[in-house]
């Protein structure tokens, strides 16, 4: 049986699997790092042993994300040479430096300041712990910044030349690295990763108010959430419109597939639903807004859109894949607006922490955001196909000269270890966060110190009032 | 687009970073992974947690080396990183593995329950021993040779085995397990202490005699190794390796006799430095041995150069912080110690 497989296709299975399981923590800690930040500088100046409780908790769940997240990156890190080597050699001018440069200014800034943030919290003070926090929150970004570039010149790819043996050359580093989609992908990921984290601990937060326990916590944790969604949901879906212009400019083969449009048009509708059908080349069951595609991309009522039928048939996109992914992500995204502004009606209200359907409505939402981030990967990276380097190179021609077995065998390897490793990881999360934070036994209080230093030195500060802890 | 390619020789450098950069990870990769290989056959629970406590702080930042060597290979060298890949496909994909249980096991391991903790002791003990077996494979694979057509591997998917590579991973196995035991030595007190001290000793025994094989076998198994090692002038170049990894065998033993704590381990270092040398010198000058060598495998010069300007600024930097990280965490660890 074993001869039959495609290595090509194999080996996009699994890079697909091996990525989209990888950038579930990623998503995850980017938020999370920042928000354990914010927490901590709360605690720091107000002294207030509630966001202590909380850090406390969640750093142990950002913890085991964490490492879940270095190992299942480091398995990419060599992929590219395993599974993709003729894009490495044929790429490796470009890429390279790239992911090197990620290396060095974000993998061991982080890796060398968890050590400090989860085990270093009796050996270096207060104002050095803080830092140690800033600094991972600050590496997770850093690194989101090298990887986005480095994902969105494969998507736009500008600042080079093609030499001898089809390899690519840089010509422009500054064009390289600042492509056409970069700032776009870059700010909607970062904004994906802090909504994802913030759904999440809403989510937290609205069950334990749900089963009345750790109020004061729970408070904490959804109303610092809330106040991420109401400014942060609606942001996105602009930042989300304006990389959607830029793809339309650059990439609008992708779009095409995404809005499920064949013909070129003047005034094409938007597709609502519909079942986009490779075969027969049209969008079957189509329930369409008139006018509004062309309103969106081009600003205009009858601007014209291009359709897939604009390509030949081996330069489309699978259309149906990235049509729905692509609504699935949009139609999250606008639930997480609506949560917002349901959040804003019910503080006025003053039911923000205690109206049931909320926190119903909060749990569900709990997993929203990292199947928003997967769904907004399929669109970007399936709509990105056949290329690997849109219109340079094409993912059919840079797999390995492996052979199908090795990649069939070395896949189920990965989906059985995958599944039960980062299913225990799951289950030791889950098992953290119904165990809850602990009350008042806080950080400090651990290693037998009463109260954190540097709340006395702002209580000093404050003409020796006393600060509660 | 600027390029030092007039001022330097970029190739030169960039291959003295990658081969350092590897070498950084096999030695401090090392000892974490030597403390898993140690694991199971420490005399009690309360030892397994002073040597997981000693190692955690750390293991991240030690493996980063490893992304850091493949990813410079990738940026500097991207030709040899492609060939080299493929032709070590299922090596490095149970390495990969490895390292997953390995790394999940810290986190998990203080997560579970009494009675499943043991399937966390087994992942970071069959992790570490995987990662370490497979990397030693490879690097006894990779003295032979590899295949190539074109800018391709073209060998089979079991090209890298062969009794020499198993040998050569079973001795890897027993270098972490020395280098584990020599930071144990070194981070922990009592019960662990004497207990690392005397596998120590019995490591450095199969380390020399494994450094032996490897030694004799190399020439007698490829040609231009032979010639490269016993002709003038190398010949005297080459002479000092085995009588400095000699010296240094018997200072460590003599070392761990006496009670020294922290002389065994940097002498354990220089023990790796020396083998590590010696193979780095009998590849020379090939990146894909005996194919292409750093030259032909070169990135472009701006390529070189971009990766170059940041690596001098950014190594020192790394290297400050890393070594601050080590000097907070200095001292003895206990197991009741804890976890945060």
């Amino acid at each position: 049986m074993l001869e039959h497989l495609d290595p090509v296709f194999l080996a996009r299975v699994q890079f697909a699997f091996t990525v989209s399981f990888h950038i579930l923590f990623p998503s995850f800690t980017i938020g999370l790092a920042s928000w354990l930040a914010v927490l901590e500088w709360r605690w720091l100046r107000t002294g207030k042993q509630v966001y202590a409780d909380v850090y406390k908790m969640w750093v142990k769940i950002f913890a085991v994300t964490f490492g879940m997240g270095v190992v299942s990156g480091v398995v990419l890190s060599f992929q590219f040479g395993t599974n993709w080597s003729i894009f490495s050699d044929a790429g490796g001018n470009i890429i390279g430096p790239l992911l090197g440069y990620e290396v060095l200014t974000a993998f061991f800034l982080e890796a060398s300041f968890l050590g400090i943030m989860l085990f270093g919290w009796n050996r270096v003070s207060p104002r050095l712990h803080f830092a140690a926090t800033v600094i991972v929150a600050a590496g997770t970004l850093v690194s989101a910044f090298w990887i986005l570039s480095a994902n969105s010149w494969m998507q736009t790819p500008t600042g080079f030349r093609v030499g001898e043996h089809g390899l690519l050359y840089p010509t422009d580093w500054l064009a390289v690295i600042f492509n056409p989609s970069f700032p776009y992908r870059f700010v909607h990921m970062v904004t994906a990763a802090y909504l994802t984290t913030a759904f999440t601990v809403a989510g937290i937060g609205a069950f334990y108010l749900w089963q009345k326990r750790h109020i004061a916590h729970a408070r904490v944790m959804l109303g610092m959430a809330m106040i991420m969604a109401i400014f942060v949901a609606p942001l996105q879906l602009l930042f989300g419109d304006m990389h959607g212009l830029n793809t339309f400019a650059h990439q609008p083969a992708k779009v095409a597939a995404m809005e499920g449009l064949w013909e070129t048009t003047r005034g094409a509708p938007l597709v609502l639903f519909g079942w986009p059908d490779q075969e027969a080349e049209i969008t079957r069951y189509a329930v369409e807004v008139p006018k509004l595609s062309s309103l969106i991309l081009t600003h205009s009522l009858d601007g014209e859109v291009r359709g897939l039928k604009a390509w030949p048939e081996n330069e489309r996109p699978p259309a149906a894949v990235v049509f729905w992914t692509f609504r699935i992500m949009v139609g999250l995204g606008l639930l997480m607006i609506a949560t917002g502004v349901a959040a804003i009606v019910l503080y006025f209200r003053k039911r923000l922490f205690d109206a049931r359907w909320f926190q119903y409505w909060c749990m569900a939402l709990t997993p929203a955001g990292f199947v928003a981030v997967l769904a907004g990967w399929f669109v970007t990276e399936v709509g990105r196909q056949p290329w690997i380097v849109q219109g340079v190179l094409r993912t059919s021609d840079a797999v390995s000269p492996v052979m199908a077995q090795s990649v069939a065998l070395s896949l189920a390897a990965f989906i059985v270890v995958y599944l039960f490793v980062f299913g225990a990881g799951t289950y030791y999360i889950l098992h953290l966060i119904n165990k809850g934070p602990e009350d008042g036994e806080g950080v400090y209080g651990a290693h037998g110190m009463d109260q954190p230093p540097l709340v006395t030195d702002v209580a000093r500060k404050k003409g020796g009032r006393h600060v509660q802890s | 687009m600027f390029s030092l390619e007039g001022f330097l020789d970029l190739p030169l450098i960039w291959y003295a970073l990658i081969a350092t950069a590897v070498f950084l990870y096999v030695l401090l990769d090392g000892f974490d992974l030597g403390v898993g290989i140690l694991f199971p056959f420490a005399p009690t629970d309360q030892c397994r947690d002073a040597m997981m406590n000693s190692v955690a702080p750390f293991w991240d930042g030690n493996e980063t080396w490893l992304v850091l060597g493949g990813g410079g290979l990738l940026a500097a060298f991207p030709l040899a990183y492609a060939v080299l890949m493929p032709a070590f496909y299922i090596p490095v994909i149970v390495m990969l593995l490895g390292l997953i249980f390995r790394g999940v096991a810290f986190e998990f391991r203080f997560k579970a329950r009494e009675n499943t903790r043991w399937i966390w002791d087994y992942s970071f003990h069959f992790g570490s021993l995987a990662a370490a077996f497979m990397q030693g494979v490879i690097i006894g694979a990779f003295v032979q040779g590899v295949e190539v057509a074109g800018r391709s591997y073209a060998g089979g998917a079991f090209d890298w085995l062969n009794a020499y590579s198993l040998m050569t991973g079973v001795a890897v196995i027993f270098g972490y397990a020395l280098l584990g035991a020599t930071w144990l030595v070194m981070k922990t007190e009592d019960l662990t202490r004497q207990w690392a001290a005397k596998t120590a000793s019995y490591t450095l025994i199969y380390q020399a005699l494994f450094l032996a094989a490897v030694s004799i076998s190399m020439p007698a198994i490829n040609s231009d190794i032979r010639q490269l090692w016993f002709s003038l002038p190398n010949v005297f170049f080459l002479a000092p390796l085995p009588g400095a990894s000699a010296v240094l065998i018997v200072l460590i033993w003599r070392g761990l006799r006496r009670g020294k704590e922290i002389g065994p381990f940097l002498m354990s270092f220089g023990l790796f430095f020396t083998g590590y040398l010696g193979i780095a010198i009998s590849m020379w000058p090939y990146l894909v041995p005996f194919e292409i060598t750093f030259r032909q495998a070169a990135a472009a010069p701006g390529s070189q150069s971009l990766l170059l300007v940041g690596t001098v600024v950014l190594l020192p930097v790394i290297l400050a912080y890393v070594g601050y990280c080590y000097y907070i965490f200095r001292g003895k660890v206990s197991g009741e110690n804890g976890y945060y």
